[in-house]
């Protein structure tokens, strides 16, 4: 299955400036293994240690968040994108004050 | 550096005292040169979704960062960072801004005193997430900064 994976700005220092990158997967877990497996730097910064997807990134299958569908195992299909969705927040204070 | 034109440095200022005593959040789009300058080219003010603490927190959903992002590539643009304001507080990173950054993006603030814009500030993440490293503003390019013979 051809599916596309829209690589945010501040990643894209680790897929050599591309901004998507193509790569045949039949689920959402392989498609971000082949990334990884192709672009190595990036899989610290996707990954827990334990192989987690870590909690500040959003994984998005076309329009539907992935925790809301199969999760990784998400099956994919020719011509899906996946988009790798930073948690963007901050503030100015310590919560409680 | 962020070249950042005094139009739109206002408008985030303008951004900031319309939403205090609340946080305001938005979008930088502009583009990234080789020679270590990036331009913001226009902005995509954001709603903040903090509905619990909006007056010290902001948060952007992923639905805001995609439109963020296609905006910026229906324009030719890359997303470059992100603006907040800081209500009767300095225009430095909290810890909190540490925690929830990501590198390469600049992070400007601006303070917001009694309703009232101050400083205005741009931030970078260093790569191992350590701390924030002030990024200079300016209108436009100065001689000798950024610029590659
Ligand atoms: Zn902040």
């Amino acid at each position: 299955m051809a599916v596309k994976v829209l690589i945010p700005t501040p990643l894209r220092q680790f897929t050599g400036k591309q901004s998507s990158i193509e790569c045949n997967a039949a689920t959402v877990a392989e498609a971000l293994g082949s990334l990884t497996g192709t672009f190595s730097e990036l899989r610290k910064h996707l990954f827990t240690e334990d192989g987690k997807i870590r909690s500040f990134v959003n994984v998005y299958l076309n329009d539907e968040d992935i925790r809301f569908l199969d999760k990784e195992n998400t099956r994919t299909k020719d011509g899906d994108t996946i988009s790798i969705v930073p948690s963007i927040a901050g503030g100015s204070r310590r919560a409680g004050k | 550096m962020l070249l950042l034109a005094k139009k739109l440095e206002q408008e985030i200022r303008d951004h900031g005292a319309r939403d205090y005593p609340h946080e305001c959040c938005g979008a930088m789009l502009g583009t990234d040169g080789d020679a270590g300058a990036r331009e913001v080219r226009a902005l995509f003010p954001l709603i903040n979704r903090r509905d619990d603490s909006p007056r010290n927190r902001f948060s952007i959903t992923p639905e805001d960062f995609r439109a963020a992002e296609r905006a910026a590539a229906e324009r030719g643009l890359d997303l470059l960072g992100w603006y907040h304001s800081h209500p009767d507080h300095p225009a430095r990173p909290s810890e909190f801004d540490r925690e929830h950054a990501w590198p390469w993006y600049s992070y400007v603030i601006v303070s917001v005193d009694g309703g009232v814009p101050k400083d205005l500030t741009s931030w970078q993440l260093e790569d191992d997430r350590t701390k924030f490293q002030p990024e200079v503003v300016g209108p436009e390019r100065v001689a000798g900064q950024g610029e590659k013979d």
